[in-house]
C-alpha cells in the first residue's frame, strides 16, 4: 500500500453510553463557560463590572417574593409546554406547533368565558373551559398528525404553519370580542364577576398553575417510562420498521401521541387564560412553543430533568430583563444572552455523544504499513 | 375599485424579501439542512447593513457616495449573515447537533440581536438623532432607472424597483439553473437526498453542506437588507420585519423546492400579505386578520397535496433535518 499515507490528526468515534454524572458535568461546564462569555459581553456593552451583572441577573429572579412567584409561574408554564411536546419528540415526530396548539386552547377557554360567562354558573363555565380548551389543543395537533400518519406529510413544516393560522385566528377574535369597542384587544375578561377565573390557593394567584404542572410532570414521567404507550412511543421513535414488525400500529401511535401532545398544550393555554392573564392576545404564549423545543431537547426528553432546564432558561431571561432595565438597554438583550447560552449547550452535546481520538506519535508507523 | 397598477408593484416589493429568503433556504435544504434560523439570519443581515451604513452616514454627514453607500451595507450584511450561517454549520455539521434546536436557537439569537442593536444603536454610538433613519442610503438603494417614470404602466410594474429586486430575481434564476443543470447542483442534491450514497461516490458531504448553507444564509440576509433599505425606506423599527422569515420558509414548501417558481410565487405571497388592505371590508376590521392567514393556509394545502400525490420530484429532500455521520449505519 501507499507508504506515505498518514493517519489523520484526530478521528471521531461515537461514545458508548457516558455515565450520567459525567454527561451532566460536561453540560454544567458548558453553562458555566457560557455564563462567563455572557458576563464579558454584558460588561463590554454596559461598562459595568461582571460581578454587578451577575448580581443583577440573580436579583431579577429572586429580588423580591413577587419576582420569585413570577419566576415560578414562568417556569411552570414553560415546563407545561415542554412536557407537551416531549411525547411527540420521543417518537421523532417534530411537533413545532406547540405555540399554535396552546393558543387554540387559550382561544377556546376565552370563548367559554366570554360567551357562556353571563349564562351559566361559575362552576359550569370552568368545566366547559377545561373540556373545550384541551379538545381544541388536541384538534390543532391532530390535524397534522392525521396527515402524517396517512400520507407521511412532513409534520415539522405542517405544525410550524399551523402556529400562524392559530395566531391569525386569535387576532380575528380579538377584534370580534374587543372591549372597549375600537381598541382592538379584549382586555381583562369578566373583571367584575370574575366568572371563569380559577381560584387562588392559599392567597397565591400562581400556586394553582404550579401544582397542576407538577402533577402533569410526574404523570408524564410515569406515562413515558412505565406504561405500554410510552414503550410503543420509544419503539416507533427508534425504528418504525421494527415497530411494524412487532405489531405496533404505527399510524395509531402517531395520532394518539400527537393528540396527547396537543391536549397538554391546550392545558397550558387554559392555565394562561384562566389563571394567569385572564385575557387573550395573539402573543399570549410568548414564544414558549419554540423555547419548549430547546428545553425538552436539552433535558434529553426526560420530564424530571426538564424542571432544571426550564428553570435555567427562565432564570436567564428574567435576569437579562433585569440587566436591561437596570442599565437602560433594550429588552431584547435577554434573547442574545439566551442564544449564546443555547449555542454553548448545543455544542457541548457533541462531547457527550462522541469522543475525539488524537493521533498518537507511535501509531503513525503502524497505520502506514497496513 | 381594485387598483391593479398600484397593487402589483406593492406586492412585488413585499415579495422580494420572501424570494431572497426562500431561495437561500431552498439551497440550504437541498443540502439536507433544515435551517429554521432563517428568520434570525434575515434580522441579522438587515441590522448588519443598518449598522454599517449608520456609521458611514455619520462619518460623511449625509453626503454619501452612491457606490460606497451601497457597498458598505451590502458587505456588512453579507458578512453578518455569513457568520450566522457558519455558526449553524459548525453546530449541525461539525458538531452534529440537532438541526431544529440549533435553528430555533439561531432565530432567538438573531431576532434579539437585531432588536437590541436596532433599539440601542443611538445610545451606544452616543449620537443625537431621534431614531435610526438612513434616508441617504435608502435613496441610493431605491434608485430605479431614470426613464421608468416615463413609460406609464409598463414602467410602473416592471421598472420601478431598486436594483436589489432585480438581483433577487437573477439570484433565484441562477440558483435554479445551478440546482437543475450543473454537476455541482446534482451533487448537492445527492448530498441532500442520501449523504451515504454521495459520500460513497466521493463527494465531500461536509463541504457541500457548509458551502450551500453559508451561501443560502447570505442570500437570505440580503432579503433582510432589501426589506429595511428599500421597503422601509431605511427606517429601522423593532419587530417591523415580523413573521416574514417564517413566510419565506413557507414559500420554500409552496414552490416545492424550486427557486425559479419562487419568482412568481413570492409576488403571489407578497400580494396575499397585503391583500387585506385592498379588500373592501367596510368597518369590519376583523375579517382583515383572516386574510392574513391565507399564505399559511395555502402552504399547508400545497404541503398536503404534494404528499398525497407522492410524486418523487415534489418531495422534500430525503435526508432533510438529519445530521450525517459516516460511521453511523
Amino acid at each position: 500500500m501507499n507508504n506515505k499515507q498518514r493517519s489523520p490528526l484526530f478521528h471521531i468515534a461515537k461514545r458508548s453510553a457516558l455515565r450520567w454524572y459525567s454527561a451532566w458535568a460536561i453540560r454544567g461546564g458548558a453553562v458555566l463557560l457560557a455564563l462567563v462569555v455572557c458576563g464579558v459581553i454584558t460588561s463590554q456593552v454596559t461598562g459595568e463590572d461582571p460581578i454587578a451583572v451577575y448580581k443583577a441577573i440573580f436579583e431579577g429572579s429572586f429580588g423580591s417574593s413577587r419576582k420569585a412567584w413570577v419566576l415560578l409561574q414562568n417556569i411552570a408554564m414553560l415546563l407545561c409546554v415542554s412536557l407537551a411536546v416531549t411525547p411527540a419528540f420521543r417518537m421523532r415526530c417534530w411537533n413545532l406547533g406547540a405555540e399554535g396548539q396552546a393558543l387554540a386552547g387559550a382561544l377556546a377557554a376565552a370563548a367559554c368565558m366570554i360567551l357562556l360567562g353571563p349564562k351559566l354558573p361559575n362552576g359550569a363555565v370552568i368545566l366547559c373551559m377545561i373540556v373545550t380548551s384541551i379538545l381544541a389543543g388536541a384538534i390543532w395537533a391532530g390535524i397534522p398528525a392525521f396527515f402524517k400518519a396517512k400520507w407521511n406529510t412532513n409534520e415539522t413544516l405542517f405544525t410550524l404553519m399551523m402556529n400562524y393560522v392559530a395566531t391569525q385566528l386569535v387576532s380575528y377574535y380579538c377584534v370580534v370580542w374587543e372591549s372597549p369597542k375600537g381598541s382592538g384587544n379584549i382586555g381583562i375578561i369578566n373583571p367584575n364577576t370574575q366568572i371563569g377565573w380559577f381560584p387562588s390557593i392559599a392567597g397565591q394567584k400562581y400556586l394553582l398553575n404550579i401544582l397542576v404542572v407538577a402533577l402533569v410532570c410526574v404523570a408524564m414521567y410515569v406515562y413515558l417510562n412505565y406504561s405500554k404507550h410510552g414503550y410503543e412511543i420509544a419503539v416507533v421513535g427508534e425504528s418504525e420498521r421494527t415497530a411494524r414488525y412487532v405489531g405496533i400500529k404505527v399510524e395509531r401511535v402517531i395520532i394518539r401521541t400527537m393528540l396527547l401532545s396537543g391536549a397538554v398544550c391546550g392545558l397550558a393555554g387554559l392555565l394562561l387564560v384562566g389563571s394567569t392573564n385572564h385575557t387573550l392576545t395573539p402573543t399570549l404564549v410568548e414564544g414558549r412553543g419554540f423555547t419548549a423545543v430547546m428545553v425538552s431537547w436539552l433535558a434529553k426528553f426526560n420530564p424530571i430533568w426538564m424542571i432544571l432546564t426550564s428553570f435555567l432558561l427562565v432564570f436567564l431571561s428574567r435576569g437579562a430583563g433585569e440587566i436591561a432595565t437596570n442599565f437602560g438597554l433594550n429588552s431584547s438583550f435577554g434573547d442574545i444572552l439566551t442564544g449564546v447560552i443555547l449555542f454553548f449547550i448545543i455544542g457541548s452535546e457533541f462531547f457527550i455523544n462522541y469522543e475525539i481520538h488524537f493521533r498518537k506519535s507511535g501509531e503513525k508507523e503502524e497505520t502506514s504499513n497496513v | 375599485m381594485f387598483d391593479l397598477f398600484s397593487f402589483l408593484p406593492r406586492a412585488v416589493v413585499q415579495g422580494m424579501p420572501l424570494l431572497l429568503g426562500s431561495t437561500g433556504e431552498t439551497l440550504t435544504e437541498k443540502s439536507g439542512n433544515l435551517n429554521l434560523g432563517i428568520p434570525g439570519i434575515m434580522y441579522v443581515g438587515a441590522i448588519s447593513g443598518v449598522i454599517g451604513s449608520f456609521f458611514y452616514e455619520q462619518a460623511t454627514g449625509g453626503n454619501v457616495q452612491p457606490l460606497v453607500a451601497i457597498l458598505i451595507p451590502l458587505g456588512c450584511c453579507l458578512l453578518g449573515s455569513l457568520l450566522m450561517g457558519l455558526l449553524y454549520c459548525f453546530l449541525t455539521v461539525t458538531l452534529r447537533a440537532n438541526q431544529n434546536v440549533t435553528g430555533l436557537a439561531l432565530t432567538t439569537f438573531g431576532v434579539g440581536f437585531g432588536n437590541f442593536f436596532g433599539g440601542s444603536l443611538i445610545k451606544l454610538s452616543g449620537s443625537e438623532l431621534p431614531s435610526v433613519i438612513l434616508t441617504a442610503t435608502s435613496n441610493v438603494f431605491r434608485r430605479s432607472l431614470p426613464f421608468a417614470g416615463k413609460l406609464g404602466w409598463f414602467g410602473k410594474i416592471f421598472l420601478s424597483y431598486g436594483f436589489l429586486a432585480y438581483l433577487a430575481v437573477v439570484i433565484a434564476l441562477v440558483a435554479s439553473y445551478i440546482l437543475k443543470r450543473t454537476r455541482a447542483g446534482l451533487q448537492l442534491r445527492a448530498v441532500g437526498e442520501s449523504p451515504n450514497t454521495a459520500d460513497a461516490a466521493g463527494i465531500n458531504v461536509n463541504r457541500y453542506k457548509y458551502v450551500a448553507t453559508c451561501t443560502g444564509s447570505m442570500i437570505a440576509g440580503l432579503g433582510g437588507l432589501y426589506y429595511v433599505m428599500d421597503y422601509a425606506s431605511g427606517m429601522w423599527s423593532n419587530n417591523a420585519f415580523g413573521d416574514r422569515g417564517w413566510l419565506a420558509i413557507a414559500l420554500v414548501i409552496f414552490t416545492v423546492w424550486r427557486p425559479n417558481v419562487g419568482v412568481l410565487a413570492s409576488i403571489l405571497f407578497g400580494g396575499l400579505y397585503i391583500l387585506h388592505m385592498y379588500i373592501p371590508s367596510g368597518m369590519n376590521l376583523a375579517v382583515k386578520e383572516l386574510y392574513k392567514m391565507a399564505p399559511y393556509v395555502i402552504t399547508i394545502i400545497v404541503l398536503v397535496l404534494s404528499s398525497m400525490r407522492n410524486k418523487r420530484e415534489n418531495q422534500p429532500p430525503a435526508s432533510l433535518g438529519l445530521a450525517y455521520f459516516r460511521e453511523e449505519r
